[in-house]
């Protein structure tokens, strides 16, 4: 399915296997079959995990560190838990890729940026739909909003900044 | 009032240029219309009965004359010459087109507005008590606080698909005059025995089907924590609130289902986890905006004003109009006038574009620029002078928006019901009508005292008819409009769900049961006893028995 | 819409435009902005034809929250809404007679068709 990052369309070297079995460089396992596959990997294969979004935060936090990838799924483009799942996961230290997995559209580009994730994978019939382009035009619609320890360009910091600097 | 920095505009001009082009691709078909439905809602746009419907933010509650002249104009070019207030202190026009949205949204970017999160499962548009900075009682001035968290609230990357949508209010005073425990939150001001300022937050109130009273899961919040906490009560919600039902996504199930005290131990998990410190404002931010709702620059008046006195003596309908509209300035000389818009058989909450420029004129010339929408769907001029008060309120009087009925049982809160709405199950307008002709009479209205009647055309409450003295909700049985009264609501501090009659009336019924009602009240009250405090003390088997008089009596 | 859950005869069809949000009821050819004109089906096969027109309208973004509406005739043979709120809905608000379809009034852009 296609998949994309903030610079445009990614080709995608994970491969689905649940429960772990398959002979890739990259697998993608499910939540239950996490620990055999981690701690069956003597190969020094990469281990990525897709969730769930009712997955708590306490079952894969004792393992963040030796996870590359972990793909949280999307059942709907209204269902927003992915996104604190997400800012709950880099809050605990998660280095590698996250993944949004599932119908979201091009205008919730941005927030799933600022939550943390780094890539977004779409059905090929919503890809038709909503071009690559209109993705990449929508993640930069609006330059800088207003929370804090949701990206680096927030209007807070730049006031701060700008009072430092006493314009 | 709050200004717009350089960052604010550009936000504000940078959504609107998104919305234009999300208007585009849903035409050309790139987003479908399940799709484009929230993007359109969290720009105030419904699709209504017989039109595109524009929901326009008025944060806090608080205007300029620059900006509703600008919503006057609004009204003439786009709409057809009139708007409505709401109890959410919006503005809603009933007639836009969706290809005239960017435009108007324009138009209210020129001054400093916007229709962000009027509608949506996001956090909508904050409100606060339509007197802050007005009331004596005040222990803070609470728009700064409403002021942060709408910026912190606008566009927020974690929370603009939450389960449901989220309101939130705040109030300075001890006298609650926002309605704050029927919100998703809460937040009272208050000071701890240290003397330090900080929040009361309370959880899971709510109107609509399952009416809740909130729960307070902090008894005081440092204010220098609050964006923090509020973002572990949200996250809480978006992982935890039920969202298998649309009609048990509120907060208030939540809270309801898993415990307060549960709900209270998740959210300090939550917020012990995080990291506080980087997701607050500064306190020269926070300052920063306070400083924008310093006291204007009052005069310093004597305790009598001797034109105020003399005026009330010579003009009676001006006496009265002082009598029972104005509320006490904390400083003396000046007082906050409400201006009435619920003249009797009008649409409560209306007001068309010429009147709004009258209000306009009346906010500069008298008010320090400055109008307050009220949760009741009235405009206050929040501060002025008792000497001016007679020329206000001839103005008032041409504008034939000089209504003495502040507070009393023909000041109905009412929402726009089936005759706009598309998800109203019967009309509240005719009822609202029919009801303020019925007490139509000046000096019985006055004897009647302080009464709340809320009216709402559907289970989703919006005109609050739980929390009214007398509430009114609109139903459909047997394809008729029927009509369900309730008793003893409380939108005040004591909060309270008011409590079923009986079984659903006949609109033309209404009438009659609301003056037996009224009569029996009158019968059994004690010297200066309003009429929430005799329904608390009488109960509800008094008037029981009248909504029986009117289901049997003869057709 | 399933021939099952389709209101009782006869009906006609209405939405609201996409962009000008007018309410408009299908002619059989064209959307309308006037009740008078809304195509009348009588039988399960014409409401088949509806239900089709409805399918492609929504397929092809011209107008949006289409349904069928069952509906009584008057004595000049007019379709007549039988619920009251598709009533108010193809009249105008019944508090404000000068506003809306019933005071001749329309936001339809007749370009955008």
């Amino acid at each position: 399915m296609p998949l994309l990052d903030r610079n445009g369309a990614k080709k995608d070297v994970w491969i689905i296997s649940d429960d772990g079995s398959a002979d890739a460089d990259h697998i993608l396992v499910s939540v239950a079959h996490l620990k055999q596959a981690l701690s069956g990997n003597g190969r020094g294969r990469r281990i990525g995990v897709a969730i769930a979004n009712t997955v708590k935060l306490a079952e894969l936090e004792p393992h963040l560190s030796e996870i590359d990838l972990v793909s949280i799924a999307f059942p709907s483009h209204g269902d927003g838990r992915g996104f604190s799942i997400a800012k709950q996961l880099r809050h605990a230290g998660f280095k590698g890729t996250l993944r949004a997995s599932g119908p979201l559209i091009a205008d919730q580009f941005a927030f799933a940026l600022a939550c943390g994730f780094d890539e977004i994978e779409v059905s090929s019939a919503h890809a038709a739909r909503q071009p690559i382009e209109q993705w990449l035009k929508a993640a930069s619609s609006i330059s800088q909003t207003y929370q804090r320890g949701f990206g680096a360009h927030n209007i807070l910091d730049a006031r701060r900044a700008a009072r430092a600097t006493g314009k | 009032m709050y200004r717009y920095d350089e960052f604010d505009a550009r936000f504000v001009r940078e959504r609107v240029a998104q919305f234009r082009d999300q208007v585009a691709r849903r035409l050309d078909g790139s987003l479908t219309e399940d799709e484009f439905k929230p993007l359109r809602l969290k720009n105030g746009v419904y699709l209504q009965l017989h039109a595109y419907m524009l929901r326009i933010a008025i944060p806090y509650g608080t205007l300029s004359a620059r900006q509703l002249r600008q919503l006057a104009l609004i009204g003439e070019k786009y709409d057809r010459g009139y708007g409505h207030f709401t109890t959410r202190t919006n503005m809603q026009f009933n007639w836009p087109r969706l290809r005239d949205v960017p435009e108007i949204l324009d138009l209210l970017a020129d001054v400093e507005m916007h229709c962000i999160q009027t509608s949506g499962n996001c956090i909508r548009n904050v409100t606060a008590d339509h007197f802050a900075g007005v009331a004596a009682d005040e222990v803070e001035d609470p728009r700064p606080t409403a002021e942060l968290i709408r910026q912190w609230s606008s566009l927020h990357p974690e929370f603009d698909y939450l389960p449901r949508k989220f309101k939130i209010a705040v109030t300075g005073s001890p006298q609650d005059r926002a309605v704050t425990k029927a919100h998703d939150i809460g937040l009272r001001i208050l000071r701890n025995a240290k003397g330090e300022i900080g929040y009361e937050v309370m959880v899971g109130g709510g109107l609509g089907r399952t009416p809740m009273i909130a729960k307070t899961i902090r008894a005081f919040l440092p204010k220098a924590e609050l964006l923090a906490y509020l973002e572990a009560v949200l996250r809480v919600y978006n992982l935890e609130g039920r969202r298998d039902n649309k009609y048990k996504a509120r907060v208030k199930i939540l809270v309801h289902e898993i415990g307060a005290e549960k709900f209270t131990q998740l959210v300090e998990d939550e917020y012990a986890r995080l990291d506080g410190p980087s997701i607050v404002a500064d306190p020269q931010e926070v300052a920063r905006i306070a400083a924008y709702f310093a006291p204007p620059a009052y005069e310093k008046l004597p305790l009598r004003s001797t034109g105020f006195d003399a005026a009330k003596t010579q003009n009676r309908a001006f006496a009265t109009w002082a009598s029972v509209n104005l509320f006490p300035h904390k400083l003396t000389g000046y007082a906050a006038a409400t201006i009435s818009l619920k003249n009797i058989g009008e649409a409560p909450g209306d007001v068309t574009s010429a009147q709004m420029r009258v209000l306009a004129d009346l906010a500069e010339k008298y008010s320090f620029d400055e109008l307050r929408i009220t949760h009741a769907q009235n405009v206050v001029l929040p501060h002025v002078k008792q000497d001016d008060l007679f020329a206000v309120w001839q103005a008032l009087v041409a504008a034939d928006l000089a209504s003495a009925n502040a507070g009393l049982i023909t000041d109905i809160i009412a929402c726009p019901g089936l005759d706009y709405c598309s998800l109203a199950t019967a009309r509240s307008i005719p009822i609202a009508q029919a009801l303020a002709q019925r007490f139509a009479d000046q000096e019985r209205q006055i004897e009647i005292g302080e009464l709340n009647i809320k009216i709402s055309g559907c289970i989703n409450a919006c005109a609050h008819h739980h929390v009214g003295h007398i509430g009114i909700l609109g139903l459909e049985k047997s394809g008729k409009e029927s009509y369900q009264i309730t008793l003893g609501g409380d939108a005040t501090l004591n909060a309270a769900i008011g409590e079923r009659l009986g079984p659903g009336l006949d609109a033309e019924d209404v009438p009659d049961t609301i003056e037996r009602i009224v009569e029996v009240y009158l019968q059994h009250r004690k010297a200066g006893e309003p009429f929430i405090d005799a329904v608390r003390r009488l109960g509800l088997e008094p008037f029981k028995a009248v909504v029986q008089e009117t289901l049997h009596a003869p057709a | 819409m399933t021939a099952a859950k389709r209101p009782p005869l006869p009906v006609i069809l209405l939405a609201n435009d996409l962009l000008d949000g007018e309410v408009v009821f299908w002619t059989g050819r064209v959307w309308s902005d006037r009740p008078q004109e809304a195509l009348i089906a009588r039988d399960e096969a014409g409401a088949a034809l509806l239900e089709a027109a409805a399918a492609e309208a929504l397929a092809q973004n011209k107008v949006v929250d289409a349904y069928l509406v069952d509906v009584a005739l008057d004595g000049e043979g007019r379709a007549v809404p039988r619920h009251y709120r598709e009533k108010i809905k193809t009249e105008g608000p019944s508090v404000r007679r000068d506003l809306g379809k019933q005071a001749g009034q329309s936001n339809l852009v007749p370009t955008g068709h």
